[in-house]
């Protein structure tokens, strides 16, 4: 039988970590309904994937305010994930030793993943011809 | 307990599509051509598919995560968390739908598809 998350079930109250990642759980669960379903809505059906270009973006991007939401949902969608793949680990992995290596490549990742990320988003400068008109790529 | 099952299993599986989406995106960073050739792979109907997973289980993650802070939060959420679960997958199905269907159309419609909406 598979056993019940650390995350989930009755309220934590101890104060400290557990506690604190319950919390958060729901606090970021309750931003990212609005944040990643909105993303969704805008790439898959206001506009096709097909259409999700470089040259769309390089428009989007003039706006500041949606490298800000972009980096919104990077950062909560990441910690939200990867704290719920840490719980997970807690769940499954019982070796002592492996929990440890795995835990620590879980913070390692997300650490590396946010980075990325963050430059993606902050460092974006399109090349000028990318400003003429949108369009959308074929295969 | 199937609940709680599908809710790890979508919440991994969409965290696995996260790190994907994070690499793809780092593409920008090298030019237009670069990265509309990655772009040009999601617009393929077998990734058109696959993503229609990733739209189901965002949908179901994010519904039942609204169950989850129910029965913590409200007096009463314990006692209607059947009938959530119930709401939970209704609601998931009626806003997939009409998603999948602008998801998969493109695919028998090539050219046709999508306007582009400068933002
Ligand atoms: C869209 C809105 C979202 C809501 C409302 C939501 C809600 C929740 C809640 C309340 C939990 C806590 C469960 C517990 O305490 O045991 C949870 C767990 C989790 N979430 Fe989300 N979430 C959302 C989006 C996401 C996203 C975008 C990801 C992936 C990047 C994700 C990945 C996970 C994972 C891996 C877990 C751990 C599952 C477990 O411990 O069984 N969630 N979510």
């Amino acid at each position: 039988m598979l056993r019940i998350s650390s995350g989930y079930g009755p309220r934590p109250t101890g104060g400290g970590f557990e506690t604190f990642s319950w919390y958060f759980f729901r606090v970021s669960g309750v931003a990212l309904i609005f944040l990643a379903i909105i993303h969704l809505i805008l790439m898959h059906v206001t506009t096709d994937v097909a259409c999700t270009s470089y040259q769309f973006v390089a428009h989007r991007y003039q706006n500041p305010y949606w490298r800000l939401y972009d980096w919104l949902l990077l950062t909560l969608a990441l910690l939200h994930g990867m704290n719920g793949l840490r719980v997970v680990i807690d769940d499954y992995v019982r070796n002592r030793g492996w929990r440890l290596f795995l835990l620590s490549l879980v913070g390692l990742a997300t650490l590396a993943f946010f980075l990325l990320g963050t430059i993606t988003i902050v460092t974006f400068q399109p090349v000028a011809s990318a400003l003429q008109g949108a369009s959308c790529v074929t295969h | 307990m199937w609940s709680w099952l599908l809710h790890r299993v979508t919440g991994l599986a969409v965290l696995l599509f996260l790190l994907v989406h994070i690499v793809d995106i780092g593409l920008l960073s090298f030019g237009p051509d670069v990265y509309n050739e990655g772009i040009a792979l999601f617009s393929t109907g077998i990734v058109r598919v696959i993503s229609l997973g990733l739209i189901a289980s965002v949908l179901y993650h994010a519904f039942n995560g609204v169950r989850i802070i129910l029965i913590d939060f409200w007096p009463r959420g314990a006692r209607y968390q059947g009938i959530m679960f119930a709401v939970v997958m209704i609601i998931t199905i009626l806003c997939f739908l009409p998603m999948a269907y602008f998801v998969v159309a493109p695919i028998f419609q090539p050219g046709t598809s999508a306007v582009a909406l400068p933002m």
